[in-house]
């Protein structure tokens, strides 16, 4: 549990950040440190040089523009769990933050530090795949944007160069009042999900006109169900046009590990997206009477 | 008024509140080395070769070893429960020839410090020729059988009106103090002694093991105690690195600490509770028990460590707890399989034997149609009937029960848990379809492991006492719980009396804390020690007591637990939960509360959610505390715990019986009962832990 030696850099501007990962081999940025951390006392990321992102500035703010959330890269968990603003606009991201780790770690953890570990059960990255995230990345040859679909590169790896860095997310709003949920099972509180669910709806005069149906957990990155969203677009509401939709995130191909066999996760893909809906859809409703 | 039996205020907190605590991790000495453990990653294999060269050239390496190097080191004994056949099994300090379970030391290194150690240890590689792996009791080497009985169980059989039989399992978890093992030894030349920092448990029988292995004279070796973070049975027994930091320290001429991290803990530490049952009770047509005939087959892992087969050894001698049963035959297959060493954890023998039996006696409801409870009572022993002897024997002693009002706690428990509106309520939140269900397990504990237990109480010249004792603390309260006992002997405040354990060159004799044994044992000798003071009470005066016990002393409770099961995900959430325990008298019943309510969260961790899994290859994928998942103040349900003295011990001046392990025992039965409850499915629970998944299973099975 002591991580090897490694050299350690302290920039404090994006540029900085960029010429010294252009430079240094064997590189790796530390944000919150929540995964890092561990895995360098247990030896699982073996670095030579550690670039610390934690004085860097101007990475760290929530602000609407544009019909969009804009978030830094290193704004912290806790940050965006009190913040007013994701409160009102982006109600399913509060849900979702109110669910990773616990308050110790989401003091330290970052967005971007989430999006970049992209664990497949990641409440955050679950919720970038139901939003549809912008994700602006700084290179040597300025900043790109990548859509989220096209983000997740392979296993916990995100699709960006050894050079470059995540510094914010835009996470594009839906309409009030709107449906929303967020739904987990972990076999403790505070543990990564097991399966995760976020769910979005927009209806107009009683039919569901929009959908987002999203799985994380499940299989290596987070899921689209878009089967699911094309089941309900134009139908009215129910538990049984829930049900009925949601069995077809049993045929998802599904991860196993220590804690489930892929036939669980399966179920629970199942349960979860239902209850996701349904929370969502009442949401809906609740909004309407009190407007 | 004294101060036995009133809650009064912990006296060893302050340093710990205060963050003045000593630790394993919190002792060094000046020029001290690091040690590092080269663990095997290979379940089973003949090593070829093992190459230290690169770790050895890199600076600030001080030492490679490996088996070679302490080939005059025997594998290491067993301080209890010897039984034939289990010597070619002990565990050397070094792998030799072959590596039988993964996390196995193959190596060790000393560095300058804790990183260059971990350093060195990676450039040790090893050559292996991979051997089969055996993961499972059903098939692994049987090292031995362990047989116990009295009457005729096939005529029993013969007889009988109904028969009950089970397939039951517990899974491999074990106690994961939140402290992990430390050893720092340094050896004196001065006083040609040699020091062992961290221990605790036994430190006394710890030494003696150490001196045999090390062909030094008990004498000449001293174990210390510091502030210990928790143990649970696992810590404070000798494992292979004790030994190697104490050799290392004698040969190298410095000192060596070694601190376990939490993935060697793991993998490498203790584990426990594997068994599975083959068990079938035979009954009369009023449901009264006339055997219980079971076969086990225990998991011991790769090697037999301290323990011998005393896990095997307490399920066959518990297993008919409270029950009055006529003829009783448990064989149990103790085999070694190609996982982590087992031994004992908190209730060892007993959370499985109390699963079994309850298991039973909830089969035995359900097929005669007569209520649970209303079985259970047909078949405690009375009271009248105690002592109440058993023609059965438990780790070397007769079983006698002592004492006991079992039918009075079960009717002081229903009470308290208002049972039959507990009935009535949850029939209407399942009709409202919710499914809800309790459970209701009682058991049969056993403390105060004699033979014998000394203390030396003194007064100093300020008027203050000395209480010095064998005892060792593993946090519960030792040093408050005997400055009572001896305040109220000595007619004196708790607060002047000042009590020492855990270092073995304060007092001669001393036989650690294990076995729900300190109150009982050492409380005694401490209680006759300061009686005797109190005779001649004057500065510079001294008295030592020694109590003496050829019986065990055995304790029993009730549980009672409310869960809530989820149809869709098999989640379980526990809603309420009372413990009831007879401990005979409490000393302090604040602290005694405070045992009962961790040892039940410890219990839903082995009935729900703790579980050392491991893949194919044998390679165990529950090395961290994201994948071993122990349960934390927000999974602990609210717990009520009924705490009775209705049944004092006639074995000891104070009536005590030992309260450490009451909390864990049942919780496996209840919960597996709570469960069955809830899903309307007498028997549907064989197997813990009752994870998500399989819950989701047995519900699936259930509908098809």
């Amino acid at each position: 549990m002591k991580p090897p030696r490694f050299d350690y850099h302290d920039p404090e501007t994006v540029p900085e950040v960029v010429g010294l990962l252009k430079t240094l081999p064997n590189a790796r940025m530390l944000a919150g440190g929540q995964s890092l951390m561990p895995m360098l006392n247990m030896r699982l990321a073996l670095p030579d040089h550690l670039v610390d992102l934690n004085r860097v500035e101007g990475l760290a703010y929530i602000r609407e523009t544009g019909g969009a959330l804009e978030i830094g890269a290193m704004t912290r968990q806790r940050d965006i769990e009190f913040s007013q603003l994701v409160l009102e606009r982006c109600p399913v991201m509060h849900e979702a933050i109110l669910q990773v780790g616990h308050r110790q770690t989401r003091n330290r953890g970052t967005l971007g530090g989430s999006l970049c570990q992209l664990d497949p059960s990641a409440e955050l990255v679950a919720v970038a795949a139901a939003l549809e995230a912008t994700i602006a990345v700084a290179g040597p040859k300025g900043t790109r944007e990548i859509p989220f679909s096209g983000f997740p590169k392979t296993y916990m790896t995100p699709a960006i160069g050894p050079d470059e860095l995540l510094t914010r997310v835009r996470f594009p709003l839906w309409p009030r009042p709107h449906g929303w949920a967020f739904v987990e099972f972990a076999r403790r509180h505070g543990d990564f999900a097991v399966v995760s669910a976020a769910a979005l709806l927009e209806e107009d005069r009683g039919k569901i006109k929009r959908a987002s149906v999203t799985l994380g957990g499940v299989a290596a990155a987070p899921v689209r169900m878009k089967e699911v969203e094309k089941a309900l677009v134009g139908q009215t509401a129910s538990d049984a046009l829930f049900r009925d939709a949601c069995e077809a995130c049993r045929k998802i191909e599904a991860m196993q590990d220590v804690h489930a066999p892929a036939s669980y996760r399966q179920h629970l893909a199942a349960v979860l997206s239902r209850r996701a809906l349904e929370r969502a859809h009442a949401r809906i409703g609740a909004a309407k009477m009190s407007s | 008024m004294g101060f036995v039996g009133r809650s009064v205020t912990r006296l060893e907190d302050a340093p710990m509140l205060t963050g003045r605590g000593r630790y394993a991790a919190d002792v060094s000495f000046s020029r001290e080395l690091h040690m590092r453990v080269v663990r095997s990653s290979h379940a089973h294999a003949r090593i070829v070769a093992i190459d230290a060269g690169a770790a050895r050239e890199l600076p600030g390496c001080v030492a490679v070893w490996t088996s070679e190097d302490v080939a005059e080191i025997p594998p290491i004994d067993f301080r209890s429960t010897r039984v034939q056949g289990l010597e070619p099994h002990r565990q050397p300090v070094l792998a030799r020839d072959r590596v039988r379970y993964v996390g196995e030391p193959v190596a060790v290194v000393f560095a300058e410090d804790p990183y260059l150690a971990e350093d060195a240890a990676d450039l040790v590689t090893m050559e292996v020729e991979e051997l089969p792996v055996v993961l499972s009791a059903d098939r692994g080497t049987e090292a031995a059988v362990i047989r116990k009985g009295y009457g005729d169980i096939e005529a029993a059989f013969r007889a009988a009106h109904t028969v009950v039989d089970l397939d039951l399992s517990i899974g491999r978890h074990s106690g994961v103090p939140l402290e992990t093992r430390g050893a720092i030894a340094r050896y004196d030349a001065m006083r040609d002694a040699l020091e062992l920092h961290g221990a605790t448990k036994r430190p006394h029988a710890n030494r003696d093991l150490l001196a045999r292995m090390l062909a030094r004279e008990p004498g000449s070796i001293h174990l210390y105690e510091g502030h210990v973070g928790g143990g649970f049975g696992v810590r404070g027994e000798i494992y292979p690195e004790d030994v190697l930091v104490c050799a290392a320290a004698l040969r190298l001429g410095r000192p060596v600490k070694w601190i376990e991290d939490r993935r060697e803990n793991l993998m490498a530490c203790n584990h426990s509770r594997e068994q599975r049952h083959r068990v079938r009770a035979a009954v009369d047509a009023q449901g009264r028990i006339l055997g219980i005939d079971d076969e086990f087959f225990h998991d011991q892992g790769a090697y037999v460590r301290t323990h011998g087969a005393r896990v095997a050894d307490l399920t066959a001698g518990m297993l008919p707890g409270p029950y009055r049963v006529p003829t009783y035959r448990a064989v149990g297959h103790y085999r070694l399989t190609n996982k982590t060493p087992a031994a004992t954890y908190r209730a060892p023998g007993r959370y499985e034997a109390t699963f079994v039996c309850e298991r039973l006696l909830d089969a035995i409801a359900a097929k005669t149609g007569i209520d649970r409870v209303e079985v259970r009572r047909r078949n405690l022993i009375a009271k009248t009937e105690m002592p109440y002897a058993r023609d059965l024997d438990v780790i070397d002693t007769e079983v006698v029960l002592d004492s006991g009002d079992y039918a009075g706690l079960l009717d002081q428990a229903l009470a308290r848990a208002d049972w039959a509106a507990l009935q009535s309520e949850l029939e209407q939140r399942r009709a409202a379809g919710e499914a809800v269900g309790v459970g209701l397990a009682f058991f049969l504990e056993k403390s105060g492991l004699g033979p014998v237990d000394v203390a030396r109480v003194s007064m100093a010249a300020d008027g203050t006492f000395d209480v010095v004792t064998g005892a060792a603390s593993l946090g519960q309260g030792v040093e408050t719980v005997l400055a009572q006992i001896a305040a109220d002997a000595l007619g004196v405040d708790y607060r002047r009396v000042r009590v020492a354990h855990g270092c073995t060159d304060r007092i001669e004799q001393g036989y650690g804390s294990h076995a729900s044994r300190t109150t009982v044992m050492t409380g005694s000798a401490v209680h006759i020690a300061a009686t005797k003071l109190r005779e001649n009470m004057q500065p510079g005066c001294s008295a030592q007591g020694s109590f003496e016990s050829e019986h065990m002393t055995y304790p029993y409770g009730v549980h009672i637990a409310v869960v809530n099961v989820d149809r869709d995900t098999g989640g379980v959430a526990v809603e309420r939960y009372l413990a009831a325990f007879d401990v005979g008298r409490a000393v302090n019943p604040r602290l005694v509360e405070g045992q009962i309510e961790g040892g039940v969260v410890q219990g839903l961790g082995g009935a729900l959610l703790e579980e050392f899994v491991y893949d194919a290859e044998g390679s165990p994928l529950s090395v961290t505390f994201a994948d071993y998942a122990m349960p934390t103040a927000c999974e602990a349900p609210g717990i009520a715990v009924l705490l009775t003295e209705d049944a004092p011990s006639p074995l000891n001046p104070l009536g005590i019986k030992g309260a450490g392990e009451g909390g864990v025992n049942p919780v496996g039965a209840v919960i597996a009962s709570a469960i069955d409850d809830a899903l309307g499915v007498a028997g549907a629970v064989t197997r813990l832990p009752v994870t998500p998944p399989r819950l989701v299973e047995i519900m699936r099975a259930e509908r098809r």
